[in-house]
């Protein structure tokens, strides 16, 4: 069973519901309706990814799952339990770089668990977990400064799965990162998702990366910010350097830059 | 000319923000303290200024060496920096708290900063005969009026650099579990230590002023005393020496804070 197939036949238990969701922005003179009217449901160890011109409220439907910001119409539902507030189970990684700079590699991936109360060795079994796994072992003492901007990602990819999340909310991660490091963090992003089976909700503005990454795609549009359409990603499971030359990866991409234009 | 070799164009020596080399920086460091002496010199030296406004710097110097050859005027030194010290560390203990949380916090902002807004423009040594009034001319007194002239200036800044941090830091300390005060805790104050030290700096030096003028009056003790005493007796020489030992004072804090500074945040 593919794990398309796997993410349709869960949909009945979904970890992730959205419905009716809306987000109006009030001032005493305007409205601004960034969100109306979305349905969503995302399943346990699926790879969703929204994509849509900008101002079309991707970020902010995100930061509603993440409970940085409050809905004004509508209900998520994270495995049954209403969103209402940010927590640890919702891991995020942001487009800026979020690393505090003052802890050194380590102290950041062990940043939640320390929060938590974890005892230090346990911490460390951890945070030497994650080092390894996005490959810098070498760096665990140093501080982020001395990181270049996808090192800097990994880190923050690391840290907010060192917390266990169930799911892994992705602002545009790679978006400031150049095309080669960008490839390199998005087969990254593919392995480490596989090993710690977790559930992921990726935003981008770059169609190819949307393709390459998820199981599903909604494209979003503007004014006010909605889903248009879903697409299943007809690609295999094990996604890696022949999948760009693929007929159904670049007939996909050419689908949605079609809709993303009109 | 078509062809010709044109001679390649010098580059002017300054350019904006472009580093110049440490040996070169202290070379023109030491230039410019040896030019103001020089000028010194020259007024003095042809007594084209009357020695009495302005003395010769090897009288100065000569004084500088036979006061700090005396007990007395190690205690006022002594005295001198104990009353800075506790009026600057009282309004840090006190400032910095309330600044990061009136930055941190709206409601608290609201609360605090308006009146602060309005106390700060109250010139410091106009309080200083509501200070007698309230604490007398005892140590208090100077004290009170280095945490007045300090403590405002310091809840508006420590709040401003509060304000400045990227709330992104802010927002993923949630997303991974930190709860408000957690997030103060763990990422406001971290993150604003190292300006909040540069502000500390800066308020050392205003802090020296105030001492000054708080020793100026109804006092038989510290800097700012000495150098009144020496004005009564139109003493010259010793005025320089009092301004001079100050400003070393406060060279010697301010290289004290950058040393702090390199110190404690390698990771800036």
């Amino acid at each position: 069973m593919t794990l398309a197939a796997r993410a349709r036949t869960s949909a009945a238990e979904p970890l992730i519901s959205i419905s009716g969701l809306g987000k109006v922005y009030r001032t005493k003179k305007t409205e601004f309706v960034a969100l109306k009217n979305i349905d969503l449901n995302i399943a346990s160890h699926e790879f969703l990814t929204l994509i849509g011109p900008s101002g079309c409220g991707k970020s902010t439907l995100l930061r509603i799952i993440a409970g940085l910001e409050e809905a004004t119409e509508g209900t998520v539902l994270v495995d049954g339990e209403p969103v209402a507030g940010p927590g640890a189970d919702r891991g995020m990684v942001f487009q800026s770089y979020t690393l505090f700079p003052w802890l050194t590699v380590r102290q950041n991936i062990e940043y939640g668990l320390k929060l938590k109360g974890v005892p230090v060795l346990e911490r460390r079994r951890v945070s030497d977990f994650y080092l390894r796994m996005i490959r810098l072992e070498r760096f665990a003492n140093a501080y982020p400064k001395q990181l270049s901007g996808g090192m800097k990602q990994r880190v923050a990819i690391a840290r907010a799965l060192a917390n266990r999340p169930k799911v892994l909310l992705m602002d545009e991660p790679f978006g400031a990162l150049d095309a080669q490091t960008k490839q390199a963090m998005q087969e990254l992003l593919l392995e480490v998702w596989e090993k710690e089976k977790t559930t992921i909700v990726f935003i981008t503005h770059d169609i190819e990366e949307a393709v390459f990454l998820s199981q599903r795609i909604c494209v979003m549009g503007a004014g006010p910010g909605r889903i248009i359409s879903e697409h299943p990603v007809p690609l295999p499971e094990k996604r890696g350097e022949g999948t760009r030359m693929l007929p159904a990866f670049t007939a996909l991409k050419r689908e949605l830059a079609a809709l993303l234009k009109s | 000319m078509p062809g010709a070799k044109q001679p390649p164009k010098r580059r002017p020596a300054m350019q904006i923000f472009r580093d110049i080399g440490p040996v070169r920086s202290t070379v023109l460091a030491v230039a410019s303290f040896c030019a103001i002496l020089a000028t010194w010199l020259l007024l003095s030296q042809l007594e084209l200024v009357d020695p009495v406004f302005l003395p010769k710097p090897h009288h100065v110097l000569g004084e500088i060496v036979r006061q700090l050859g005396t007990a007395e005027y190690w205690s006022h030194i002594g005295i001198s920096i104990f009353r800075v010290t506790a009026g600057f560390l009282l309004a840090c203990f006190l400032g910095i708290p309330i600044g990061i949380f009136a930055g941190a916090f709206r409601a608290g902002s609201a609360v605090l900063e308006p009146p602060m807004e309005f106390i700060r423009y109250m010139p410091a040594v106009a309080f200083i005969p509501l200070i007698m009034v309230w604490v007398g001319i005892g140590e208090w007194a100077k004290i009170l009026l280095i945490f007045i002239g300090c403590f405002f200036q310091m809840v508006l800044m420590a709040a401003d650099i509060t304000r400045r941090v990227s709330p992104d830091l802010v927002h993923v300390s949630f997303t991974l579990g930190a709860s408000r005060w957690q997030s103060v805790w763990t990422v406001l104050v971290p993150a604003v230590r190292p300006e909040l030290l540069t502000m500390m700096r800066l308020m050392l030096g205003w802090a020296w002023t105030y001492l000054v003028v708080a020793e100026l009056i109804a006092v038989n003790s510290g800097l700012g005393y000495a150098i009144m005493k020496a004005q009564r007796f139109l003493n010259t020489d010793q005025i320089f020496a009092g301004i001079i030992i100050i400003g070393l004072l406060g060279l010697f804090s301010d290289r004290l804070f950058a040393v702090m500074h390199r110190r404690f945040f390698p990771w800036i």
